[in-house]
Protein backbone atom coordinates (compact mmCIF):
# COMPACT_ATOMS: atom_id res chain seq x y z
CA UNK A 1 0.00 0.00 0.00
CA UNK A 2 1.33 3.38 -0.93
CA UNK A 3 2.34 5.58 1.91
CA UNK A 4 1.14 9.13 2.20
CA UNK A 5 3.81 11.40 0.82
CA UNK A 6 5.45 14.10 2.91
CA UNK A 7 3.47 16.75 1.08
CA UNK A 8 0.22 14.89 1.87
CA UNK A 9 1.20 14.65 5.53
CA UNK A 10 2.00 18.35 5.56
CA UNK A 11 -1.30 19.04 3.86
CA UNK A 12 -3.18 17.02 6.53
CA UNK A 13 -1.39 18.94 9.27
CA UNK A 14 -2.05 22.31 7.68
CA UNK A 15 -5.71 21.31 7.13
CA UNK A 16 -6.07 20.50 10.79
CA UNK A 17 -4.47 23.79 11.73
CA UNK A 18 -6.73 25.69 9.35
CA UNK A 19 -9.82 24.00 10.80
CA UNK A 20 -8.73 24.73 14.37
CA UNK A 21 -8.08 28.33 13.39
CA UNK A 22 -11.54 28.63 11.85
CA UNK A 23 -13.10 27.11 14.98
CA UNK A 24 -11.13 29.42 17.23
CA UNK A 25 -12.20 32.40 15.14
CA UNK A 26 -15.84 31.24 15.36
CA UNK A 27 -15.66 30.93 19.14
CA UNK A 28 -13.90 34.28 19.46
CA UNK A 29 -16.55 35.97 17.30
CA UNK A 30 -19.35 34.54 19.45
CA UNK A 31 -17.53 35.61 22.62
CA UNK A 32 -16.77 39.07 21.20
CA UNK A 33 -20.41 39.55 20.21
CA UNK A 34 -21.41 38.28 23.64
CA UNK A 35 -19.17 40.80 25.37
CA UNK A 36 -20.35 43.57 23.01
CA UNK A 37 -23.96 42.73 23.83
CA UNK A 38 -23.21 42.80 27.54
CA UNK A 39 -21.46 46.17 27.33
CA UNK A 40 -23.59 47.92 24.73
CA UNK A 41 -27.07 46.70 25.72
CA UNK A 42 -26.98 46.24 29.52
CA UNK A 43 -30.73 46.91 29.73
CA UNK A 44 -31.58 44.43 27.01
CA UNK A 45 -29.87 41.33 28.35
CA UNK A 46 -33.19 39.48 28.63
CA UNK A 47 -33.70 39.86 24.87
CA UNK A 48 -30.12 38.78 24.18
CA UNK A 49 -30.56 35.70 26.38
CA UNK A 50 -33.78 34.91 24.50
CA UNK A 51 -31.82 35.20 21.24
CA UNK A 52 -29.23 32.78 22.64
CA UNK A 53 -31.91 30.24 23.59
CA UNK A 54 -33.58 30.51 20.18
CA UNK A 55 -30.15 30.21 18.52
CA UNK A 56 -29.84 26.79 20.17
CA UNK A 57 -33.24 25.85 18.73
CA UNK A 58 -32.21 27.00 15.24
CA UNK A 59 -28.85 25.17 15.50
CA UNK A 60 -30.80 22.10 16.49
CA UNK A 61 -33.14 22.51 13.51
CA UNK A 62 -30.13 22.95 11.23
CA UNK A 63 -28.84 19.55 12.31
CA UNK A 64 -31.90 17.72 10.98
CA UNK A 65 -32.97 20.05 8.18
CA UNK A 66 -29.72 21.57 6.96
CA UNK A 67 -27.44 18.58 7.45
CA UNK A 68 -29.87 15.69 6.98
CA UNK A 69 -32.54 17.16 4.70
CA UNK A 70 -35.49 16.34 6.97
CA UNK A 71 -38.41 18.72 6.45
CA UNK A 72 -40.00 19.72 9.75
CA UNK A 73 -42.31 22.41 11.05
CA UNK A 74 -42.60 20.91 14.48
CA UNK A 75 -39.16 21.40 15.93
CA UNK A 76 -40.33 23.60 18.79
CA UNK A 77 -41.67 20.39 20.37
CA UNK A 78 -38.08 19.55 21.26
CA UNK A 79 -37.42 23.05 22.59
CA UNK A 80 -40.66 22.99 24.59
CA UNK A 81 -39.84 19.56 26.01
CA UNK A 82 -36.55 20.95 27.32
CA UNK A 83 -38.26 24.04 28.72
CA UNK A 84 -41.04 22.11 30.44
CA UNK A 85 -38.60 19.40 31.58
CA UNK A 86 -36.37 21.93 33.33
CA UNK A 87 -39.38 23.93 34.58
CA UNK A 88 -41.24 20.93 35.99
CA UNK A 89 -38.04 19.62 37.59
CA UNK A 90 -37.68 22.93 39.42
CA UNK A 91 -41.32 23.71 40.21
CA UNK A 92 -42.52 20.21 41.14
CA UNK A 93 -39.43 18.28 42.19
CA UNK A 94 -37.27 20.94 43.74
CA UNK A 95 -34.40 20.44 41.30
CA UNK A 96 -33.29 24.06 41.25
CA UNK A 97 -29.60 23.75 40.50
CA UNK A 98 -29.31 25.38 37.05
CA UNK A 99 -26.84 22.82 35.75
CA UNK A 100 -29.13 19.99 36.90
CA UNK A 101 -32.10 21.79 35.31
CA UNK A 102 -30.10 22.08 32.12
CA UNK A 103 -29.35 18.35 32.25
CA UNK A 104 -33.05 17.57 32.71
CA UNK A 105 -33.87 19.83 29.76
CA UNK A 106 -31.28 18.07 27.59
CA UNK A 107 -32.66 14.65 28.52
CA UNK A 108 -36.27 15.76 27.94
CA UNK A 109 -35.28 17.27 24.60
CA UNK A 110 -33.46 14.08 23.60
CA UNK A 111 -36.48 11.95 24.42
CA UNK A 112 -38.72 14.35 22.47
CA UNK A 113 -36.19 14.16 19.63
CA UNK A 114 -36.33 10.37 19.64
CA UNK A 115 -40.15 10.35 19.59
CA UNK A 116 -40.35 13.06 16.92
CA UNK A 117 -37.73 11.31 14.83
CA UNK A 118 -39.50 7.95 14.98
CA UNK A 119 -42.77 9.58 13.83
CA UNK A 120 -41.47 12.15 11.33
CA UNK A 121 -39.03 9.78 9.63
CA UNK A 122 -41.87 7.42 8.74
CA UNK A 123 -42.62 9.67 5.76
CA UNK A 124 -40.86 11.83 3.18
CA UNK A 125 -41.56 15.20 1.61
CA UNK A 126 -44.95 16.78 2.22
CA UNK A 127 -46.34 13.92 4.37
CA UNK A 128 -43.23 14.34 6.55
CA UNK A 129 -44.00 18.02 6.95
CA UNK A 130 -47.60 17.23 7.88
CA UNK A 131 -46.46 14.70 10.49
CA UNK A 132 -44.16 17.29 12.03
CA UNK A 133 -47.03 19.80 12.22
CA UNK A 134 -49.20 17.14 13.85
CA UNK A 135 -46.48 16.55 16.45
CA UNK A 136 -46.22 20.18 17.47
CA UNK A 137 -50.01 20.52 17.72
CA UNK A 138 -50.26 17.33 19.78
CA UNK A 139 -47.43 18.45 22.06
CA UNK A 140 -49.04 21.87 22.47
CA UNK A 141 -52.41 20.35 23.29
CA UNK A 142 -50.88 17.82 25.68
CA UNK A 143 -49.13 20.63 27.58
CA UNK A 144 -52.36 22.62 27.64
CA UNK A 145 -54.39 19.70 29.02
CA UNK A 146 -51.81 18.63 31.60
CA UNK A 147 -52.24 21.93 33.39
CA UNK A 148 -51.57 20.34 36.79
CA UNK A 149 -47.98 19.89 35.68
CA UNK A 150 -47.51 22.62 33.11
CA UNK A 151 -49.77 25.43 34.31
CA UNK A 152 -51.73 25.14 31.05
CA UNK A 153 -52.43 28.43 29.31
CA UNK A 154 -51.36 30.39 32.41
CA UNK A 155 -47.84 29.04 32.03
CA UNK A 156 -45.61 27.20 34.48
CA UNK A 157 -44.33 29.46 37.20
CA UNK A 158 -42.55 28.94 40.50
CA UNK A 159 -39.24 28.22 38.84
CA UNK A 160 -36.55 29.58 41.16
CA UNK A 161 -33.10 28.47 40.01
CA UNK A 162 -30.27 28.51 42.54
CA UNK A 163 -27.01 30.35 42.00
CA UNK A 164 -24.78 28.86 39.28
CA UNK A 165 -22.25 26.59 41.05
CA UNK A 166 -23.55 28.16 44.28
CA UNK A 167 -21.77 31.43 43.42
CA UNK A 168 -23.56 33.45 40.74
CA UNK A 169 -27.13 34.34 41.63
CA UNK A 170 -29.66 35.01 38.86
CA UNK A 171 -30.15 38.77 39.11
CA UNK A 172 -32.92 41.13 38.05
CA UNK A 173 -30.90 42.51 35.11
CA UNK A 174 -30.35 39.07 33.68
CA UNK A 175 -26.54 39.26 33.73
CA UNK A 176 -25.98 35.78 35.14
CA UNK A 177 -28.55 34.24 32.80
CA UNK A 178 -26.90 35.97 29.86
CA UNK A 179 -23.40 34.77 30.69
CA UNK A 180 -24.78 31.28 31.43
CA UNK A 181 -26.44 31.32 27.99
CA UNK A 182 -23.35 32.51 26.12
CA UNK A 183 -21.18 29.86 27.78
CA UNK A 184 -23.79 27.22 26.91
CA UNK A 185 -23.90 28.43 23.31
CA UNK A 186 -20.11 28.36 22.93
CA UNK A 187 -19.82 24.84 24.41
CA UNK A 188 -22.65 23.61 22.17
CA UNK A 189 -21.14 25.28 19.12
CA UNK A 190 -17.74 23.66 19.69
CA UNK A 191 -19.32 20.22 20.17
CA UNK A 192 -21.50 20.59 17.09
CA UNK A 193 -18.54 21.72 14.96
CA UNK A 194 -16.87 18.44 15.91
CA UNK A 195 -19.96 16.42 15.10
CA UNK A 196 -20.74 17.96 11.71
CA UNK A 197 -17.14 17.50 10.58
CA UNK A 198 -16.89 13.93 11.84
CA UNK A 199 -17.55 10.77 9.80
CA UNK A 200 -21.05 10.83 11.33
CA UNK A 201 -21.59 14.36 10.03
CA UNK A 202 -20.29 13.30 6.63
CA UNK A 203 -22.75 10.39 6.65
CA UNK A 204 -25.60 12.81 7.44
CA UNK A 205 -24.59 15.12 4.58
CA UNK A 206 -24.49 12.10 2.32
CA UNK A 207 -27.99 11.10 3.39
CA UNK A 208 -29.26 14.60 2.60
CA UNK A 209 -27.80 14.42 -0.89
CA UNK A 210 -28.58 10.83 -1.81
CA UNK A 211 -29.91 8.27 0.68
CA UNK A 212 -29.96 5.58 -2.03
CA UNK A 213 -26.19 5.92 -2.43
CA UNK A 214 -25.70 5.69 1.33
CA UNK A 215 -27.70 2.46 1.40
CA UNK A 216 -25.63 1.17 -1.51
CA UNK A 217 -22.57 1.78 0.67
CA UNK A 218 -24.11 -0.29 3.45
CA UNK A 219 -25.11 2.73 5.56
CA UNK A 220 -28.18 2.79 7.75
CA UNK A 221 -30.16 5.86 6.75
CA UNK A 222 -32.92 5.55 9.33
CA UNK A 223 -30.61 4.72 12.23
CA UNK A 224 -28.33 7.65 11.40
CA UNK A 225 -31.24 10.08 11.16
CA UNK A 226 -32.67 8.89 14.47
CA UNK A 227 -29.30 9.48 16.13
CA UNK A 228 -29.14 12.96 14.68
CA UNK A 229 -32.69 13.64 15.84
CA UNK A 230 -31.70 12.69 19.39
CA UNK A 231 -28.65 14.99 19.26
CA UNK A 232 -30.85 17.71 17.81
CA UNK A 233 -33.33 17.14 20.66
CA UNK A 234 -30.53 17.54 23.20
CA UNK A 235 -29.49 20.88 21.68
CA UNK A 236 -33.07 22.18 21.43
CA UNK A 237 -33.72 20.90 24.95
CA UNK A 238 -30.72 22.87 26.20
CA UNK A 239 -32.20 25.97 24.55
CA UNK A 240 -35.57 25.33 26.16
CA UNK A 241 -33.96 24.80 29.57
CA UNK A 242 -32.02 28.04 29.17
CA UNK A 243 -35.28 29.82 28.41
CA UNK A 244 -36.93 28.32 31.50
CA UNK A 245 -33.96 29.20 33.72
CA UNK A 246 -33.62 32.75 32.44
CA UNK A 247 -37.32 33.77 32.33
CA UNK A 248 -38.36 31.54 35.28
CA UNK A 249 -41.61 30.79 33.52
CA UNK A 250 -42.56 28.39 30.74
CA UNK A 251 -45.49 29.22 28.48
CA UNK A 252 -47.31 27.29 25.80
CA UNK A 253 -45.63 29.53 23.21
CA UNK A 254 -42.44 27.50 23.69
CA UNK A 255 -44.31 24.54 22.20
CA UNK A 256 -46.02 26.41 19.40
CA UNK A 257 -46.27 25.96 15.67
CA UNK A 258 -45.40 29.65 15.32
CA UNK A 259 -42.05 29.15 17.05
CA UNK A 260 -41.34 26.11 14.85
CA UNK A 261 -42.09 28.07 11.70
CA UNK A 262 -40.08 31.09 12.87
CA UNK A 263 -37.10 28.86 13.62
CA UNK A 264 -37.27 27.54 10.06
CA UNK A 265 -37.48 31.10 8.72
CA UNK A 266 -34.40 32.08 10.76
CA UNK A 267 -32.51 29.07 9.44
CA UNK A 268 -33.38 29.83 5.82
CA UNK A 269 -32.50 33.48 6.41
CA UNK A 270 -29.04 32.58 7.72
CA UNK A 271 -28.42 29.63 5.41
CA UNK A 272 -29.07 25.91 5.91
CA UNK A 273 -26.33 23.35 6.39
CA UNK A 274 -24.01 25.68 8.27
CA UNK A 275 -23.80 26.33 12.00
CA UNK A 276 -22.70 29.89 11.29
CA UNK A 277 -25.75 30.36 9.08
CA UNK A 278 -28.05 29.21 11.88
CA UNK A 279 -26.48 31.69 14.32
CA UNK A 280 -26.46 34.57 11.85
CA UNK A 281 -30.08 33.93 10.84
CA UNK A 282 -31.28 33.89 14.45
CA UNK A 283 -29.47 37.07 15.45
CA UNK A 284 -30.52 38.92 12.29
CA UNK A 285 -34.18 37.89 12.47
CA UNK A 286 -34.71 38.55 16.18
CA UNK A 287 -32.68 41.75 16.19
CA UNK A 288 -34.47 43.02 13.07
CA UNK A 289 -37.84 42.05 14.52
CA UNK A 290 -37.07 43.89 17.77
CA UNK A 291 -35.82 47.06 16.05
CA UNK A 292 -38.56 47.20 13.44
CA UNK A 293 -41.40 46.45 15.85
CA UNK A 294 -40.21 49.27 18.10
CA UNK A 295 -39.75 51.69 15.19
CA UNK A 296 -43.01 50.90 13.45
CA UNK A 297 -45.47 49.03 15.65
CA UNK A 298 -48.17 49.02 12.94
CA UNK A 299 -46.29 47.71 9.92
CA UNK A 300 -43.36 45.80 11.39
CA UNK A 301 -44.63 42.40 10.24
CA UNK A 302 -44.86 43.73 6.68
CA UNK A 303 -41.27 44.92 6.87
CA UNK A 304 -40.10 41.57 8.26
CA UNK A 305 -41.98 39.84 5.42
CA UNK A 306 -40.29 42.11 2.86
CA UNK A 307 -36.86 41.25 4.32
CA UNK A 308 -37.56 37.55 3.99
CA UNK A 309 -38.77 37.89 0.40
CA UNK A 310 -35.66 39.91 -0.45
CA UNK A 311 -33.37 37.28 1.07
CA UNK A 312 -35.11 34.36 -0.62
CA UNK A 313 -35.10 36.12 -4.01
CA UNK A 314 -31.64 37.66 -3.96
CA UNK A 315 -29.69 35.42 -1.57
CA UNK A 316 -31.33 31.98 -1.86
CA UNK A 317 -28.44 30.35 0.02
CA UNK A 318 -29.20 32.61 3.00
CA UNK A 319 -27.05 35.40 4.36
CA UNK A 320 -24.13 33.24 5.42
CA UNK A 321 -24.40 30.89 2.45
CA UNK A 322 -24.32 33.79 0.00
CA UNK A 323 -21.41 35.45 1.78
CA UNK A 324 -19.45 32.19 1.84
CA UNK A 325 -20.17 31.59 -1.87
CA UNK A 326 -19.06 35.16 -2.68
CA UNK A 327 -15.74 34.77 -0.86
CA UNK A 328 -15.19 31.33 -2.43
CA UNK A 329 -15.66 32.82 -5.91
CA UNK A 330 -13.28 35.65 -5.05
CA UNK A 331 -10.74 33.21 -3.68
CA UNK A 332 -10.80 31.28 -6.96
CA UNK A 333 -10.32 34.41 -9.02
CA UNK A 334 -7.42 35.51 -6.84
CA UNK A 335 -5.83 32.30 -5.58
CA UNK B 1 -14.47 -23.51 -7.58
CA UNK B 2 -17.50 -23.14 -5.29
CA UNK B 3 -19.99 -20.37 -6.04
CA UNK B 4 -19.64 -17.06 -4.22
CA UNK B 5 -22.90 -15.84 -5.70
CA UNK B 6 -25.77 -18.14 -6.50
CA UNK B 7 -29.21 -17.07 -7.69
CA UNK B 8 -31.69 -19.90 -7.81
CA UNK B 9 -35.04 -19.94 -9.60
CA UNK B 10 -35.76 -16.27 -8.97
CA UNK B 11 -39.28 -15.18 -9.84
CA UNK B 12 -40.97 -11.80 -9.65
CA UNK B 13 -44.41 -10.76 -10.81
CA UNK B 14 -46.09 -7.36 -10.79
CA UNK B 15 -49.78 -8.18 -10.79
CA UNK B 16 -50.21 -10.64 -13.63
CA UNK B 17 -47.02 -9.60 -15.36
CA UNK B 18 -44.09 -11.96 -14.92
CA UNK B 19 -40.91 -9.83 -15.10
CA UNK B 20 -38.42 -12.37 -13.81
CA UNK B 21 -39.16 -16.00 -14.52
CA UNK B 22 -37.16 -18.81 -12.98
CA UNK B 23 -33.82 -17.07 -13.34
CA UNK B 24 -30.75 -18.92 -12.06
CA UNK B 25 -27.20 -17.63 -12.20
CA UNK B 26 -24.10 -18.79 -10.40
CA UNK B 27 -20.70 -17.11 -10.17
CA UNK B 28 -17.37 -18.16 -8.69
CA UNK B 29 -14.67 -15.80 -7.37
CA UNK B 30 -12.85 -14.21 -10.30
CA UNK B 31 -15.70 -14.71 -12.78
CA UNK B 32 -16.28 -12.00 -15.39
CA UNK B 33 -19.87 -12.27 -16.53
CA UNK B 34 -21.82 -9.90 -18.75
CA UNK B 35 -25.60 -9.73 -18.47
CA UNK B 36 -27.18 -8.45 -21.65
CA UNK B 37 -30.65 -8.29 -23.09
CA UNK B 38 -32.91 -6.06 -25.16
CA UNK B 39 -34.79 -3.17 -23.55
CA UNK B 40 -37.52 -4.44 -21.22
CA UNK B 41 -35.80 -7.80 -20.77
CA UNK B 42 -35.89 -7.46 -16.99
CA UNK B 43 -32.24 -6.60 -16.31
CA UNK B 44 -33.03 -3.73 -13.92
CA UNK B 45 -35.58 -5.87 -12.06
CA UNK B 46 -32.98 -8.61 -11.79
CA UNK B 47 -30.45 -6.19 -10.30
CA UNK B 48 -33.06 -4.86 -7.88
CA UNK B 49 -33.96 -8.40 -6.83
CA UNK B 50 -30.35 -9.38 -6.33
CA UNK B 51 -29.43 -6.25 -4.38
CA UNK B 52 -32.51 -6.51 -2.17
CA UNK B 53 -34.32 -3.41 -3.34
CA UNK B 54 -37.32 -5.57 -4.19
CA UNK B 55 -38.22 -8.98 -2.82
CA UNK B 56 -38.85 -11.97 -5.10
CA UNK B 57 -42.06 -14.03 -5.13
CA UNK B 58 -39.98 -17.20 -5.27
CA UNK B 59 -36.39 -18.34 -5.46
CA UNK B 60 -33.31 -17.51 -3.47
CA UNK B 61 -30.13 -15.43 -3.52
CA UNK B 62 -27.08 -16.99 -1.90
CA UNK B 63 -23.96 -15.01 -1.10
CA UNK B 64 -20.86 -16.83 0.08
CA UNK B 65 -23.02 -19.86 0.87
CA UNK B 66 -25.49 -17.90 2.97
CA UNK B 67 -29.09 -17.20 2.06
CA UNK B 68 -29.59 -13.42 1.80
CA UNK B 69 -32.95 -13.51 0.01
CA UNK B 70 -34.85 -11.84 2.86
CA UNK B 71 -32.10 -9.39 3.82
CA UNK B 72 -32.32 -5.71 2.88
CA UNK B 73 -29.89 -3.94 0.54
CA UNK B 74 -27.77 -2.52 3.36
CA UNK B 75 -27.12 -5.92 4.92
CA UNK B 76 -26.24 -7.42 1.52
CA UNK B 77 -23.68 -4.68 0.95
CA UNK B 78 -22.16 -5.40 4.34
CA UNK B 79 -21.83 -9.05 3.32
CA UNK B 80 -19.97 -8.15 0.15
CA UNK B 81 -22.56 -7.61 -2.59
CA UNK B 82 -21.86 -4.16 -4.00
CA UNK B 83 -23.26 -2.37 -7.02
CA UNK B 84 -22.48 0.64 -9.12
CA UNK B 85 -25.22 2.70 -10.74
CA UNK B 86 -26.07 3.22 -14.38
CA UNK B 87 -26.53 6.94 -13.73
CA UNK B 88 -23.83 8.20 -11.38
CA UNK B 89 -25.02 8.61 -7.81
CA UNK B 90 -22.50 10.74 -5.99
CA UNK B 91 -22.66 13.53 -3.44
CA UNK B 92 -22.19 16.64 -5.54
CA UNK B 93 -21.09 18.84 -2.63
CA UNK B 94 -18.51 16.40 -1.33
CA UNK B 95 -15.01 15.63 -2.58
CA UNK B 96 -13.71 12.29 -3.91
CA UNK B 97 -11.55 12.09 -0.77
CA UNK B 98 -14.66 12.35 1.42
CA UNK B 99 -16.54 9.82 -0.72
CA UNK B 100 -13.86 7.19 -0.47
CA UNK B 101 -13.20 7.88 3.22
CA UNK B 102 -16.90 7.49 3.95
CA UNK B 103 -17.00 4.18 2.09
CA UNK B 104 -13.93 2.87 3.95
CA UNK B 105 -15.29 4.00 7.31
CA UNK B 106 -18.65 2.48 6.46
CA UNK B 107 -17.01 -0.83 5.60
CA UNK B 108 -15.13 -0.82 8.90
CA UNK B 109 -18.16 0.21 10.97
CA UNK B 110 -16.53 3.51 11.92
CA UNK B 111 -18.83 5.89 10.03
CA UNK B 112 -20.77 6.66 13.23
CA UNK B 113 -17.78 8.28 14.94
CA UNK B 114 -18.69 11.74 16.16
CA UNK B 115 -15.58 13.31 17.57
CA UNK B 116 -12.93 12.65 14.96
CA UNK B 117 -12.22 13.76 11.43
CA UNK B 118 -11.40 11.29 8.68
CA UNK B 119 -8.38 13.48 7.90
CA UNK B 120 -6.97 12.61 11.32
CA UNK B 121 -7.14 8.90 10.48
CA UNK B 122 -3.91 8.04 8.62
CA UNK B 123 -5.05 4.52 7.70
CA UNK B 124 -8.22 5.82 6.05
CA UNK B 125 -6.40 8.63 4.26
CA UNK B 126 -3.73 6.25 3.02
CA UNK B 127 -6.16 3.65 1.72
CA UNK B 128 -8.32 6.34 0.11
CA UNK B 129 -5.29 7.89 -1.57
CA UNK B 130 -4.18 4.50 -2.88
CA UNK B 131 -7.63 3.78 -4.33
CA UNK B 132 -7.95 7.15 -6.02
CA UNK B 133 -4.40 6.85 -7.38
CA UNK B 134 -5.14 3.41 -8.79
CA UNK B 135 -8.03 4.90 -10.75
CA UNK B 136 -6.03 7.95 -11.78
CA UNK B 137 -8.11 10.56 -9.98
CA UNK B 138 -5.98 11.24 -6.89
CA UNK B 139 -5.23 14.73 -8.20
CA UNK B 140 -8.96 15.52 -7.90
CA UNK B 141 -9.23 14.30 -4.31
CA UNK B 142 -10.04 17.73 -2.87
CA UNK B 143 -12.29 18.99 -5.66
CA UNK B 144 -16.04 18.98 -5.30
CA UNK B 145 -17.68 16.24 -7.35
CA UNK B 146 -19.81 18.88 -9.09
CA UNK B 147 -16.55 20.32 -10.47
CA UNK B 148 -15.13 17.17 -12.03
CA UNK B 149 -15.85 15.63 -15.46
CA UNK B 150 -18.43 12.88 -15.89
CA UNK B 151 -15.86 10.29 -16.93
CA UNK B 152 -13.94 10.97 -13.72
CA UNK B 153 -17.15 10.70 -11.76
CA UNK B 154 -17.63 7.21 -13.23
CA UNK B 155 -14.14 6.31 -12.04
CA UNK B 156 -15.01 7.64 -8.60
CA UNK B 157 -18.16 5.51 -8.64
CA UNK B 158 -15.93 2.52 -9.28
CA UNK B 159 -13.49 3.48 -6.53
CA UNK B 160 -16.40 3.73 -4.09
CA UNK B 161 -17.43 0.19 -4.93
CA UNK B 162 -13.84 -1.02 -4.47
CA UNK B 163 -13.49 0.82 -1.16
CA UNK B 164 -16.23 -1.45 0.17
CA UNK B 165 -14.04 -4.49 -0.65
CA UNK B 166 -16.81 -6.47 -2.32
CA UNK B 167 -16.90 -10.18 -3.00
CA UNK B 168 -19.38 -9.69 -5.81
CA UNK B 169 -19.55 -6.50 -7.85
CA UNK B 170 -22.50 -5.56 -10.06
CA UNK B 171 -21.53 -2.97 -12.62
CA UNK B 172 -24.57 -1.37 -14.20
CA UNK B 173 -23.46 0.08 -17.55
CA UNK B 174 -20.19 1.47 -16.14
CA UNK B 175 -19.35 3.39 -19.32
CA UNK B 176 -22.84 4.79 -19.96
CA UNK B 177 -22.81 8.46 -20.90
CA UNK B 178 -19.02 8.67 -20.84
CA UNK B 179 -17.35 10.49 -23.75
CA UNK B 180 -15.43 8.26 -26.15
CA UNK B 181 -12.16 9.81 -24.98
CA UNK B 182 -12.67 8.54 -21.42
CA UNK B 183 -14.00 5.03 -22.06
CA UNK B 184 -10.50 3.54 -22.42
CA UNK B 185 -9.65 4.62 -18.84
CA UNK B 186 -12.82 3.07 -17.50
CA UNK B 187 -12.19 -0.15 -19.41
CA UNK B 188 -8.67 -0.26 -18.06
CA UNK B 189 -9.97 0.28 -14.52
CA UNK B 190 -12.40 -2.60 -15.02
CA UNK B 191 -9.64 -4.80 -16.43
CA UNK B 192 -7.55 -4.03 -13.35
CA UNK B 193 -10.24 -5.12 -10.88
CA UNK B 194 -8.98 -7.65 -8.29
CA UNK B 195 -8.68 -11.08 -9.84
CA UNK B 196 -10.57 -12.83 -7.04
CA UNK B 197 -13.57 -10.52 -7.36
CA UNK B 198 -16.67 -11.88 -9.09
CA UNK B 199 -17.94 -9.21 -11.48
CA UNK B 200 -21.33 -9.12 -13.18
CA UNK B 201 -21.59 -6.35 -15.74
CA UNK B 202 -24.91 -5.21 -17.18
CA UNK B 203 -24.04 -3.59 -20.47
CA UNK B 204 -25.44 -2.62 -23.89
CA UNK B 205 -22.12 -1.87 -25.55
CA UNK B 206 -21.30 -5.20 -27.17
CA UNK B 207 -17.69 -4.24 -27.91
CA UNK B 208 -17.13 -3.66 -24.22
CA UNK B 209 -18.95 -6.90 -23.39
CA UNK B 210 -16.72 -8.93 -25.69
CA UNK B 211 -13.55 -7.36 -24.33
CA UNK B 212 -14.59 -7.84 -20.69
CA UNK B 213 -16.58 -11.04 -20.37
CA UNK B 214 -15.51 -14.63 -20.25
CA UNK B 215 -19.14 -15.56 -20.09
CA UNK B 216 -22.32 -13.92 -21.37
CA UNK B 217 -25.81 -14.33 -19.98
CA UNK B 218 -28.73 -13.14 -22.09
CA UNK B 219 -32.01 -12.17 -20.50
CA UNK B 220 -35.16 -11.76 -22.62
CA UNK B 221 -38.73 -11.32 -21.41
CA UNK B 222 -37.62 -12.09 -17.85
CA UNK B 223 -35.97 -15.42 -18.73
CA UNK B 224 -32.38 -16.48 -19.31
CA UNK B 225 -32.22 -17.62 -22.93
CA UNK B 226 -28.47 -18.03 -23.19
CA UNK B 227 -25.58 -18.68 -20.83
CA UNK B 228 -22.27 -19.35 -22.50
CA UNK B 229 -19.13 -18.01 -24.12
CA UNK B 230 -18.96 -14.65 -25.93
CA UNK B 231 -18.12 -16.47 -29.16
CA UNK B 232 -21.26 -18.54 -29.05
CA UNK B 233 -23.68 -15.77 -28.14
CA UNK B 234 -23.74 -14.09 -31.56
CA UNK B 235 -24.47 -17.38 -33.26
CA UNK B 236 -27.31 -18.37 -30.97
CA UNK B 237 -30.64 -18.34 -32.77
CA UNK B 238 -32.72 -17.44 -29.73
CA UNK B 239 -30.48 -14.49 -28.94
CA UNK B 240 -30.71 -13.24 -32.53
CA UNK B 241 -34.46 -13.70 -32.40
CA UNK B 242 -34.70 -11.75 -29.12
CA UNK B 243 -32.63 -8.84 -30.39
CA UNK B 244 -33.71 -8.70 -34.02
CA UNK B 245 -37.17 -10.32 -33.97
CA UNK B 246 -38.34 -11.28 -37.48
CA UNK B 247 -35.29 -9.51 -38.99
CA UNK B 248 -33.13 -12.32 -37.62
CA UNK B 249 -34.36 -14.58 -40.40
CA UNK B 250 -34.26 -11.98 -43.14
CA UNK B 251 -31.73 -12.42 -45.91
CA UNK B 252 -29.55 -9.55 -46.86
CA UNK B 253 -30.83 -7.55 -49.81
CA UNK B 254 -28.51 -7.62 -52.74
Amino acid sequence: MAMLSNSDTLSVTSDRRARLTRDAVGVLVILALGVAGYVLFPNNLALLTRITAIALLVLSLDLVTGYCGVATLGHAALFGAGAYGAGIAAAHFGITDPVAMLAVGIIAGSIAGLISGVVVLRAHGLPQLVLSIAIIHLAHEAANKASGWTGGSDGLSGIMPDAVFGVWQFDLWGRTAYVFGIVLLVVTFVLLRQIVRSPFGMLCRGIRQDPVRIRAMGGSVHGTLIRMYIISGAVAGAGGALNAISTQVVGLDSLSFTLSAEALVMLVLGGTGSLYGALLGTVTFLWFEDVVSAANPFHWLTIVGALLIAVVLFAPKGLYGSLAAYFERRGRKNP
Amino acid sequence: MSAIFDVRNLKKTFGGLVVTNDVSLSMAPGDRVALIGPNGAGKTTFVNLVTGNILPNAGSVMLGGQDVTRLGPTERVRRGLVRSFQVTRLFSEMTPEEHVALAILQREGRSGKMFASHRAMPDVMEEGHTLLSRLGIAHLARHRVSEIAYGQQRLLELSLALALKPKVLLLDEPAAGVPQSDTARIEQAIADLPSDLAVLMIEHDMDLVFRFAKRVVVLAAGEIIFDGSPDAVTKDVRVRQAYLGSYADARSVA
